[in-house]
Protein backbone atom coordinates (compact mmCIF):
# COMPACT_ATOMS: atom_id res chain seq x y z
CA UNK A 1 0.00 0.00 0.00
CA UNK A 2 2.97 2.44 0.85
CA UNK A 3 4.76 1.41 -2.81
CA UNK A 4 1.66 2.24 -4.02
CA UNK A 5 1.60 5.77 -2.78
CA UNK A 6 5.29 6.06 -3.60
CA UNK A 7 4.19 5.96 -6.86
CA UNK A 8 1.30 8.08 -7.44
CA UNK A 9 3.68 10.29 -6.46
CA UNK A 10 6.25 9.85 -8.90
CA UNK A 11 4.12 9.53 -11.83
CA UNK A 12 3.30 12.98 -12.26
CA UNK A 13 6.71 13.52 -12.53
CA UNK A 14 7.14 11.47 -15.63
CA UNK A 15 4.13 13.54 -17.06
CA UNK A 16 5.08 16.25 -19.99
CA UNK A 17 2.02 18.68 -19.05
CA UNK A 18 1.31 18.59 -15.51
CA UNK A 19 4.66 18.77 -13.51
CA UNK A 20 2.91 19.52 -10.36
CA UNK A 21 5.58 17.06 -8.73
CA UNK A 22 8.30 19.79 -8.73
CA UNK A 23 7.15 22.99 -6.98
CA UNK A 24 4.93 21.78 -4.27
CA UNK A 25 2.72 24.85 -2.65
CA UNK A 26 3.94 23.96 0.37
CA UNK A 27 7.65 24.36 1.45
CA UNK A 28 9.22 21.70 -0.42
CA UNK A 29 11.95 21.13 2.42
CA UNK A 30 11.41 18.79 5.27
CA UNK A 31 12.40 20.05 8.55
CA UNK A 32 13.74 16.51 10.61
CA UNK A 33 14.27 16.16 14.01
CA UNK A 34 16.06 12.88 14.98
CA UNK A 35 16.88 13.02 18.95
CA UNK A 36 16.44 10.23 21.79
CA UNK A 37 16.45 11.11 26.12
CA UNK A 38 20.69 11.71 26.12
CA UNK A 39 21.42 12.63 22.49
CA UNK A 40 20.50 14.85 19.46
CA UNK A 41 21.40 13.98 16.16
CA UNK A 42 19.35 15.98 13.96
CA UNK A 43 17.85 18.93 14.54
CA UNK A 44 15.69 20.58 12.56
CA UNK A 45 17.46 19.85 9.74
CA UNK A 46 16.70 19.72 5.67
CA UNK A 47 16.90 16.12 4.45
CA UNK A 48 16.28 14.25 1.32
CA UNK A 49 14.56 11.42 2.85
CA UNK A 50 13.97 8.83 5.80
CA UNK A 51 13.53 5.68 5.99
CA UNK A 52 11.53 4.47 9.32
CA UNK A 53 10.73 0.94 10.67
CA UNK A 54 7.42 1.13 12.21
CA UNK A 55 4.48 -1.16 13.89
CA UNK A 56 2.88 -1.44 10.55
CA UNK A 57 5.67 -1.47 8.46
CA UNK A 58 8.63 0.34 6.84
CA UNK A 59 8.37 3.43 4.97
CA UNK A 60 9.94 6.12 3.44
CA UNK A 61 9.66 9.88 3.90
CA UNK A 62 9.74 12.60 1.60
CA UNK A 63 9.31 15.69 1.76
CA UNK A 64 5.12 16.67 1.33
CA UNK A 65 5.09 13.39 3.18
CA UNK A 66 1.33 12.97 4.37
CA UNK A 67 1.18 14.07 7.52
CA UNK A 68 1.06 10.97 9.73
CA UNK A 69 1.78 9.84 13.55
CA UNK A 70 3.49 6.40 13.56
CA UNK A 71 4.89 3.86 16.35
CA UNK A 72 8.51 2.69 16.04
CA UNK A 73 9.74 -1.22 16.44
CA UNK A 74 13.32 -2.35 17.07
CA UNK A 75 14.96 -1.93 13.70
CA UNK A 76 17.17 0.78 11.08
CA UNK A 77 16.44 4.08 10.66
CA UNK A 78 18.44 5.34 7.34
CA UNK A 79 18.85 9.15 7.02
CA UNK A 80 19.53 10.25 3.49
CA UNK A 81 21.23 13.95 3.26
CA UNK A 82 20.90 16.84 0.54
CA UNK A 83 24.09 16.47 -0.15
CA UNK A 84 23.84 12.51 -0.95
CA UNK A 85 25.42 11.01 2.51
CA UNK A 86 23.80 8.08 3.87
CA UNK A 87 23.38 7.37 7.98
CA UNK A 88 22.59 4.75 9.04
CA UNK A 89 20.66 4.27 13.13
CA UNK A 90 19.39 1.34 14.99
CA UNK A 91 16.39 2.67 16.96
CA UNK A 92 14.69 0.22 19.94
CA UNK A 93 11.18 2.29 19.72
CA UNK A 94 9.64 5.41 19.41
CA UNK A 95 7.64 7.65 17.68
CA UNK A 96 7.50 9.55 14.49
CA UNK A 97 5.52 12.34 13.42
CA UNK A 98 5.11 13.71 10.04
CA UNK A 99 3.18 17.10 10.33
CA UNK A 100 1.46 19.04 7.75
CA UNK A 101 3.93 21.57 7.44
CA UNK A 102 6.21 19.03 6.04
CA UNK A 103 8.29 18.86 9.36
CA UNK A 104 8.90 15.72 11.02
CA UNK A 105 9.88 14.41 14.60
CA UNK A 106 11.84 10.86 15.00
CA UNK A 107 11.81 10.37 18.96
CA UNK A 108 13.85 6.97 19.59
CA UNK A 109 13.78 5.85 22.89
CA UNK A 110 17.40 4.72 22.39
CA UNK A 111 19.28 4.97 18.94
CA UNK A 112 22.79 3.96 18.09
CA UNK A 113 25.01 4.46 14.83
CA UNK A 114 24.94 1.19 13.42
CA UNK A 115 28.35 0.75 13.53
CA UNK A 116 28.53 0.72 17.26
CA UNK A 117 26.86 -2.35 17.28
CA UNK A 118 28.58 -5.63 17.88
CA UNK A 119 26.98 -8.41 15.94
CA UNK A 120 28.52 -11.40 18.12
CA UNK A 121 27.21 -9.91 21.00
CA UNK A 122 23.75 -9.22 19.67
CA UNK A 123 23.50 -13.59 18.63
CA UNK A 124 24.78 -14.02 22.12
CA UNK A 125 21.96 -12.10 23.56
CA UNK A 126 19.61 -13.76 21.66
CA UNK A 127 20.27 -17.32 22.33
CA UNK A 128 20.13 -16.01 25.85
CA UNK A 129 17.13 -14.73 25.59
CA UNK A 130 15.31 -17.54 23.25
CA UNK A 131 16.42 -19.99 26.24
CA UNK A 132 14.70 -17.54 28.31
CA UNK A 133 11.45 -17.85 26.72
CA UNK A 134 11.30 -20.97 26.77
CA UNK A 135 12.32 -21.21 30.55
CA UNK A 136 9.68 -18.37 32.11
CA UNK A 137 5.65 -18.89 32.53
CA UNK A 138 4.84 -15.76 33.92
CA UNK A 139 2.84 -13.33 31.39
CA UNK A 140 4.57 -10.41 32.47
CA UNK A 141 8.18 -11.66 32.25
CA UNK A 142 7.30 -13.62 28.95
CA UNK A 143 6.69 -10.39 27.35
CA UNK A 144 9.89 -8.81 28.65
CA UNK A 145 12.07 -11.76 26.98
CA UNK A 146 10.01 -11.29 23.99
CA UNK A 147 10.45 -7.57 23.63
CA UNK A 148 14.31 -8.84 24.17
CA UNK A 149 14.40 -11.32 21.63
CA UNK A 150 12.86 -8.90 19.02
CA UNK A 151 14.88 -6.76 19.41
CA UNK A 152 18.01 -8.93 19.31
CA UNK A 153 17.01 -10.23 15.96
CA UNK A 154 16.35 -6.92 14.48
CA UNK A 155 19.93 -5.96 15.56
CA UNK A 156 21.20 -9.32 13.74
CA UNK A 157 19.35 -9.08 10.71
CA UNK A 158 20.59 -4.77 10.30
CA UNK A 159 23.89 -5.95 10.86
CA UNK A 160 24.23 -8.94 8.43
CA UNK B 1 28.24 53.41 82.36
CA UNK B 2 24.86 52.94 84.41
CA UNK B 3 22.62 54.60 81.35
CA UNK B 4 24.99 53.39 79.02
CA UNK B 5 23.65 49.15 79.93
CA UNK B 6 19.71 50.57 80.09
CA UNK B 7 20.27 52.13 76.81
CA UNK B 8 21.73 48.68 75.65
CA UNK B 9 18.30 46.93 77.30
CA UNK B 10 15.75 49.49 75.84
CA UNK B 11 17.13 49.70 72.41
CA UNK B 12 16.28 47.04 70.00
CA UNK B 13 18.04 48.23 66.79
CA UNK B 14 19.08 44.10 66.68
CA UNK B 15 15.64 42.59 66.82
CA UNK B 16 16.72 41.76 70.48
CA UNK B 17 16.92 42.82 73.88
CA UNK B 18 20.52 41.61 75.38
CA UNK B 19 21.46 42.50 78.82
CA UNK B 20 25.40 43.48 78.31
CA UNK B 21 26.51 40.22 76.20
CA UNK B 22 29.17 38.67 77.83
CA UNK B 23 32.17 37.70 75.67
CA UNK B 24 31.37 34.16 76.19
CA UNK B 25 27.82 34.31 74.43
CA UNK B 26 29.50 36.16 71.27
CA UNK B 27 32.05 33.71 71.20
CA UNK B 28 29.60 30.94 70.79
CA UNK B 29 27.36 33.03 68.52
CA UNK B 30 30.53 33.96 66.25
CA UNK B 31 31.73 30.17 66.25
CA UNK B 32 27.83 28.75 65.29
CA UNK B 33 27.60 31.78 62.62
CA UNK B 34 31.13 30.76 60.52
CA UNK B 35 30.01 27.21 61.18
CA UNK B 36 26.86 27.76 59.52
CA UNK B 37 28.80 29.64 56.60
CA UNK B 38 31.41 26.71 55.74
CA UNK B 39 28.26 24.93 55.04
CA UNK B 40 26.40 26.96 52.77
CA UNK B 41 29.38 27.76 51.20
CA UNK B 42 29.98 23.82 50.36
CA UNK B 43 26.42 23.63 49.70
CA UNK B 44 26.98 26.10 47.59
CA UNK B 45 29.64 23.95 45.58
CA UNK B 46 27.84 20.98 45.09
CA UNK B 47 24.79 22.66 44.04
CA UNK B 48 27.13 24.67 41.26
CA UNK B 49 28.58 21.13 39.99
CA UNK B 50 24.67 19.54 40.01
CA UNK B 51 23.80 22.68 38.11
CA UNK B 52 26.52 22.10 35.34
CA UNK B 53 25.68 18.53 35.07
CA UNK B 54 22.00 19.23 34.65
CA UNK B 55 21.86 21.85 32.73
CA UNK B 56 24.39 19.88 30.03
CA UNK B 57 21.99 17.57 30.27
CA UNK B 58 18.55 19.69 29.45
CA UNK B 59 19.90 20.43 26.37
CA UNK B 60 19.36 17.18 24.41
CA UNK B 61 16.05 16.49 26.65
CA UNK B 62 14.93 20.18 25.67
CA UNK B 63 15.31 19.20 21.84
CA UNK B 64 13.73 15.93 22.64
CA UNK B 65 10.71 17.40 24.57
CA UNK B 66 9.69 19.81 22.45
CA UNK B 67 9.65 17.25 19.43
CA UNK B 68 7.03 15.44 21.59
CA UNK B 69 5.17 18.68 21.89
CA UNK B 70 4.99 19.66 18.22
CA UNK B 71 2.38 17.33 17.41
CA UNK B 72 0.00 19.20 20.09
CA UNK B 73 1.02 22.82 19.14
CA UNK B 74 1.18 22.31 15.01
CA UNK B 75 -2.70 20.00 15.64
CA UNK B 76 -3.67 23.14 17.92
CA UNK B 77 -5.49 20.38 19.62
CA UNK B 78 -8.07 21.69 22.17
CA UNK B 79 -10.54 19.48 24.33
CA UNK B 80 -13.84 20.75 23.83
CA UNK B 81 -15.01 23.04 26.43
CA UNK B 82 -18.68 22.74 27.02
CA UNK B 83 -18.92 19.23 28.60
CA UNK B 84 -18.05 18.40 32.20
CA UNK B 85 -14.42 17.20 31.65
CA UNK B 86 -11.64 15.87 34.13
CA UNK B 87 -8.46 17.34 34.68
CA UNK B 88 -5.64 16.40 35.71
CA UNK B 89 -2.17 18.54 37.24
CA UNK B 90 1.01 17.04 37.39
CA UNK B 91 3.49 19.16 39.89
CA UNK B 92 7.01 18.33 39.10
CA UNK B 93 9.00 19.59 41.98
CA UNK B 94 11.54 17.66 44.33
CA UNK B 95 11.98 16.24 47.71
CA UNK B 96 14.66 19.05 49.35
CA UNK B 97 13.92 21.89 50.22
CA UNK B 98 16.75 25.07 50.52
CA UNK B 99 16.55 26.29 47.00
CA UNK B 100 14.27 29.29 47.29
CA UNK B 101 10.70 29.61 45.88
CA UNK B 102 10.93 26.83 43.97
CA UNK B 103 8.39 24.47 45.54
CA UNK B 104 6.09 27.54 46.35
CA UNK B 105 6.01 28.54 42.86
CA UNK B 106 4.65 25.73 41.34
CA UNK B 107 2.61 24.92 44.49
CA UNK B 108 1.18 28.35 44.10
CA UNK B 109 0.26 27.90 40.48
CA UNK B 110 -1.29 24.64 41.02
CA UNK B 111 -3.79 26.06 44.07
CA UNK B 112 -4.76 28.87 41.02
CA UNK B 113 -5.30 26.40 39.04
CA UNK B 114 -7.60 23.86 41.01
CA UNK B 115 -9.64 27.10 42.56
CA UNK B 116 -10.38 28.14 39.17
CA UNK B 117 -11.52 24.20 37.74
CA UNK B 118 -13.61 23.63 40.50
CA UNK B 119 -15.31 27.60 40.45
CA UNK B 120 -16.19 26.49 36.90
CA UNK B 121 -17.84 22.76 38.08
CA UNK B 122 -15.06 20.50 36.86
CA UNK B 123 -13.19 17.69 38.56
CA UNK B 124 -9.38 17.90 39.19
CA UNK B 125 -7.20 15.30 40.39
CA UNK B 126 -3.77 16.21 41.47
CA UNK B 127 -0.12 14.10 41.24
CA UNK B 128 2.86 15.35 43.29
CA UNK B 129 6.17 14.31 41.78
CA UNK B 130 8.37 15.22 44.92
CA UNK B 131 7.84 15.34 48.67
CA UNK B 132 7.67 19.42 49.14
CA UNK B 133 4.75 19.67 47.04
CA UNK B 134 2.95 17.41 48.69
CA UNK B 135 3.76 18.93 52.15
CA UNK B 136 2.66 21.87 50.18
CA UNK B 137 -0.79 20.57 49.20
CA UNK B 138 -1.87 17.64 51.34
CA UNK B 139 -3.29 20.25 53.77
CA UNK B 140 -5.75 22.42 52.03
CA UNK B 141 -6.30 20.36 48.62
CA UNK B 142 -5.55 16.81 50.13
CA UNK B 143 -8.85 15.28 48.59
CA UNK B 144 -7.81 16.14 45.28
CA UNK B 145 -4.31 14.15 45.85
CA UNK B 146 -4.04 10.55 44.00
CA UNK B 147 -0.40 9.92 43.39
CA UNK B 148 2.82 10.81 45.40
CA UNK B 149 6.02 10.03 43.93
CA UNK B 150 8.92 10.38 46.47
CA UNK B 151 13.13 9.88 46.05
CA UNK B 152 12.99 13.13 43.45
CA UNK B 153 15.69 15.13 42.85
CA UNK B 154 18.52 13.04 44.76
CA UNK B 155 19.78 12.07 41.27
CA UNK B 156 19.34 13.43 38.16
CA UNK B 157 15.96 12.62 36.43
CA UNK B 158 16.19 9.55 33.69
CA UNK B 159 13.92 8.48 31.20
CA UNK B 160 13.33 5.73 33.28
CA UNK B 161 12.09 7.37 36.07
CA UNK B 162 9.65 9.70 33.43
CA UNK B 163 8.33 6.00 32.20
CA UNK B 164 7.24 4.69 35.65
CA UNK B 165 5.28 7.87 36.88
CA UNK B 166 3.72 7.30 33.45
CA UNK B 167 3.07 4.08 34.07
CA UNK B 168 1.26 4.74 37.60
CA UNK B 169 -0.72 7.26 36.34
CA UNK B 170 -1.94 5.76 33.63
CA UNK B 171 -2.36 2.50 35.83
CA UNK B 172 -4.19 4.55 38.61
CA UNK B 173 -7.81 4.31 36.79
CA UNK B 174 -8.40 7.93 36.80
CA UNK B 175 -9.79 8.67 33.47
CA UNK B 176 -8.83 12.51 32.76
CA UNK B 177 -9.92 14.51 29.54
CA UNK B 178 -7.22 16.88 29.32
CA UNK B 179 -4.69 18.14 32.00
CA UNK B 180 -1.41 19.80 32.33
CA UNK B 181 1.98 19.38 33.67
CA UNK B 182 3.68 22.03 36.31
CA UNK B 183 6.74 22.79 36.79
CA UNK B 184 9.87 25.32 36.62
CA UNK B 185 11.41 26.27 33.58
CA UNK B 186 14.91 26.65 33.37
CA UNK B 187 15.55 30.56 32.05
CA UNK B 188 18.99 31.26 32.83
CA UNK B 189 21.36 30.82 36.20
CA UNK B 190 19.40 32.98 38.30
CA UNK B 191 15.87 33.38 36.84
CA UNK B 192 13.24 30.53 36.25
CA UNK B 193 9.77 30.43 35.50
CA UNK B 194 6.98 28.15 36.58
CA UNK B 195 5.46 26.95 33.44
CA UNK B 196 2.54 24.21 32.42
CA UNK B 197 2.59 21.91 29.01
CA UNK B 198 -0.48 20.35 28.10
CA UNK B 199 -1.51 16.46 28.53
CA UNK B 200 -4.62 14.94 26.90
CA UNK B 201 -6.39 12.07 26.81
CA UNK B 202 -6.42 9.69 23.33
CA UNK B 203 -10.20 10.51 22.83
CA UNK B 204 -9.53 14.20 23.06
CA UNK B 205 -6.94 13.77 20.56
CA UNK B 206 -8.61 11.10 18.36
CA UNK B 207 -11.91 13.63 17.99
CA UNK B 208 -10.13 16.80 17.35
CA UNK B 209 -10.75 18.46 14.30
CA UNK B 210 -7.53 18.73 12.76
CA UNK B 211 -6.24 15.30 13.07
CA UNK B 212 -8.64 14.56 10.87
CA UNK B 213 -5.21 15.71 8.43
CA UNK B 214 -2.80 13.16 10.15
CA UNK B 215 -3.41 9.63 7.86
CA UNK B 216 -3.71 5.96 8.68
CA UNK B 217 -3.90 6.10 12.16
CA UNK B 218 -5.97 3.28 14.37
CA UNK B 219 -6.75 3.54 18.03
CA UNK B 220 -3.40 0.96 19.38
CA UNK B 221 -1.30 3.25 17.40
CA UNK B 222 -2.75 6.60 18.41
CA UNK B 223 -2.21 4.36 21.84
CA UNK B 224 1.55 3.65 22.05
CA UNK B 225 1.96 7.20 20.90
CA UNK B 226 0.19 8.77 23.14
CA UNK B 227 1.52 7.07 25.82
CA UNK B 228 5.05 7.59 24.37
CA UNK B 229 4.42 11.03 24.53
CA UNK B 230 3.48 11.34 28.21
CA UNK B 231 7.18 9.74 28.93
CA UNK B 232 8.58 12.51 26.62
CA UNK B 233 6.40 15.49 28.55
CA UNK B 234 7.75 14.20 31.79
CA UNK B 235 11.00 13.95 30.93
CA UNK B 236 11.09 17.34 29.57
CA UNK B 237 9.78 18.29 32.97
CA UNK B 238 11.57 16.56 35.50
CA UNK B 239 15.14 17.57 33.42
CA UNK B 240 13.67 21.09 32.96
CA UNK B 241 13.01 21.45 36.67
CA UNK B 242 16.28 19.77 38.13
CA UNK B 243 18.26 22.43 35.94
CA UNK B 244 16.46 25.16 37.67
CA UNK B 245 16.27 23.49 41.65
CA UNK B 246 20.22 22.96 41.04
CA UNK B 247 20.28 26.94 39.98
CA UNK B 248 18.13 28.20 42.59
CA UNK B 249 19.68 26.56 45.15
CA UNK B 250 23.18 27.80 44.26
CA UNK B 251 21.84 30.97 44.13
CA UNK B 252 20.00 30.78 47.56
CA UNK B 253 22.87 29.29 49.26
CA UNK B 254 25.06 32.26 47.81
CA UNK B 255 22.99 34.98 49.16
CA UNK B 256 23.13 33.20 52.72
CA UNK B 257 26.92 32.87 52.62
CA UNK B 258 26.96 36.00 52.02
CA UNK B 259 24.31 37.05 54.82
CA UNK B 260 26.10 35.17 57.12
CA UNK B 261 29.98 36.92 56.15
CA UNK B 262 27.77 39.96 56.96
CA UNK B 263 26.82 38.90 60.37
CA UNK B 264 30.11 37.58 61.42
CA UNK B 265 31.74 41.29 60.28
CA UNK B 266 29.29 42.71 62.63
CA UNK B 267 29.73 40.46 65.00
CA UNK B 268 33.41 40.42 65.39
CA UNK B 269 33.14 44.00 65.91
CA UNK B 270 31.09 43.60 68.42
CA UNK B 271 32.93 41.33 70.14
CA UNK B 272 36.15 43.44 69.61
CA UNK B 273 34.36 46.37 71.77
CA UNK B 274 33.30 44.20 74.28
CA UNK B 275 36.56 42.75 74.98
CA UNK B 276 37.86 46.22 74.85
CA UNK B 277 35.09 47.34 77.31
CA UNK B 278 35.71 44.47 79.43
CA UNK B 279 39.83 45.51 79.40
CA UNK B 280 38.87 49.19 80.30
CA UNK B 281 36.66 48.05 83.12
CA UNK B 282 39.02 46.06 84.99
CA UNK B 283 41.88 48.86 84.55
CA UNK B 284 39.68 51.41 86.07
CA UNK B 285 38.99 49.12 88.76
CA UNK B 286 42.65 48.41 89.53
CA UNK B 287 43.76 51.95 88.90
CA UNK B 288 41.00 53.07 91.38
CA UNK B 289 41.79 50.25 93.59
CA UNK B 290 45.33 51.85 93.83
CA UNK B 291 44.51 54.96 93.93
CA UNK B 292 42.26 54.33 97.16
CA UNK B 293 45.54 52.94 98.73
Amino acid sequence: MMAARFLRRALPALRQTRCYAEVASGSPQMSFTFASPSQVFFKEVSVKQVDVPTLTGAFGILPAHVPTLQVLRPGVVTVFGDDGSTAKYFVSSGSVTVNADSSVQLLAEEAVLLDQLDIAAAKANLEKAQSQLAGTSDEAAKAEVQISIDANEAIVKALE
Amino acid sequence: MFARSSALVFSPQCGQVRNMATLKDITIRLKSIKNIQKITKSMKMVAAAKYARAERQLKPARIYGNGALALYEKADIKAPEEKASKHLIVGVTSDRGLCGAIHSGVAKTIKNEIANLTGAGKEVMVVNVGDKLRGLLYRTHGKHIILNCKEVGRKPPTFTDASIIATELLNSGYEFDQGSIVFNTFRSVISYKADRKPVFSNDVVANSETMGVYDDIDADVLKNYQEFALVNILFLALRESSASEQSARMTAMDSASKNASEMIDKLTLTFNRTRQAVITKELIEIISGAAAL
